[in-house]
């Protein structure tokens, strides 16, 4: 069979990946690298830096 | 019908996701708990009314630490919301999605759904989120410190729903702007003229969050459903289709935002939303369950 006609089960998959990575990422401490990113008013955003 | 209700939508999910309105009545950005997460669309973490992180910067961001991490919590993101969703995010939940939309719906100039070269030019928002998003991120340098290529150099977002707004209430900002700022602009200007004629421009050549999210559109949860053998291929779902797409391509195709106008249009009623087949079964939009989703699934195609 095609493994695209199979594809009905390859979002679980993705979801689920998207869930270990996400684990991962606050394992790491990136949640804490993105927050001080964002609650900074981000000078190369607004054309300044 | 459609139309209405993905615009309330779209209107909704702006509002609640850029409700801050204390950032923009003082000129200052949100900095609580809520910032540790994204949203799923494009959506300027400098805007004052932002309440959560955009994807696309959380990414830049974790690229720009010293040395080389994989960005999980960015990956993490877009593999939920695009193993889920898809490219709906761009079609229902994009602030700068539905500015497009509104643009395109001026009574200027003849309209048009896609530009010249389109075949050639919509491999843009790939080259985008490689170069810029990704190279850029990691071999770019400010000074001493690396700087988010995409957000600096292009995104309009950051200037529509960022600079624009920051700029008007604090002096000491708009005292700043240089080049830089006037580039971004002019960026920006461009962007709404090309999307006063041709549909969501931005989207279809340069989003690198639509190229992240285009490519789960096979597989994702949510998707558009053509029953193959209710359809008399009156191509009304391609008319309708801003982006130009085949009844083929509808919803599988990377360039297709789910916007639904296909659904709207069909005679028949053969295309739906709904959600990919879970253990082979899916429930007819009468509400029964039956074994197999099209008559094709059974010869081994899903009746495409």
């Amino acid at each position: 069979m095609n493994f695209w006609e199979n594809r009905r089960h390859l979002w679980i998959g993705g979801a689920l990946a998207g869930v270990v990575f996400l684990a991962a990422g606050a394992a790491q401490g990136q949640f804490g690298v993105i927050w001080q990113k964002a609650v900074m008013i981000c000078m190369e955003c607004i054309g300044i830096g | 019908m459609m139309n209405r209700i993905r615009l309330a939508v779209q209107l909704l999910f702006t509002i609640i996701t850029n409700g801050y309105m204390y950032g923009f009545l003082n000129g200052k950005i949100y900095r609580g708990g809520l910032k540790y997460v994204c949203v799923p669309g494009l959506n300027c973490y400098s805007c004052p009314g932002a309440l959560s992180s955009c994807p696309v910067g959380a990414l830049q961001a974790l690229l720009n630490q010293r040395g080389f991490r994989v960005p999980f919590s960015a990956l993490g993101f877009f593999f939920l919301f695009g193993s889920i969703l898809g490219r709906f995010v761009c079609g229902w939940l994009c602030p700068f999605g539905l500015v497009q939309d509104l643009l395109y719906k001026i009574p200027f100039f003849r309209k048009k759904k896609t530009l010249p070269f389109h075949k050639y030019l919509k491999f843009g928002k790939y080259a985008v989120l490689l170069l810029l998003v990704c190279f850029g991120s990691v071999f770019l340098f400010g000074g001493f410190a690396k700087v988010p290529a995409f957000c600096k150099y292009l995104c309009p977002s950051g200037t529509l729903f960022g600079a624009a707004p920051l700029l008007a209430m604090n002096e000491s900002l708009r005292a700043q702007a240089g080049g830089l700022f006037y580039w971004k602009l002019g960026v920006l200007i461009f962007i709404i003229i090309l999307s006063m004629k041709w549909f969501r421009p931005f989207c279809q050549y340069l989003c690198p969050l639509g190229a992240i999210y285009g490519l789960f559109n096979r597989f994702s949860l949510v998707q558009i459903h053509w029953e193959k053998e209710r359809c008399i291929s009156c191509k009304a779902c391609e008319r309708a289709c801003p982006a130009a797409l085949s009844v083929v391509e509808i919803s599988r195709s990377p360039e297709c935002i789910r916007c639904g106008k296909c659904v709207d249009a069909c005679p028949e009623k053969c295309l739906h939303f709904g959600q990919m087949k879970i253990l082979g079964k899916e429930k007819t939009r009468n509400g029964k369950v039956k074994n197999s989703a099209f008559a094709g699934e059974r010869n081994g195609n899903d009746g495409r």
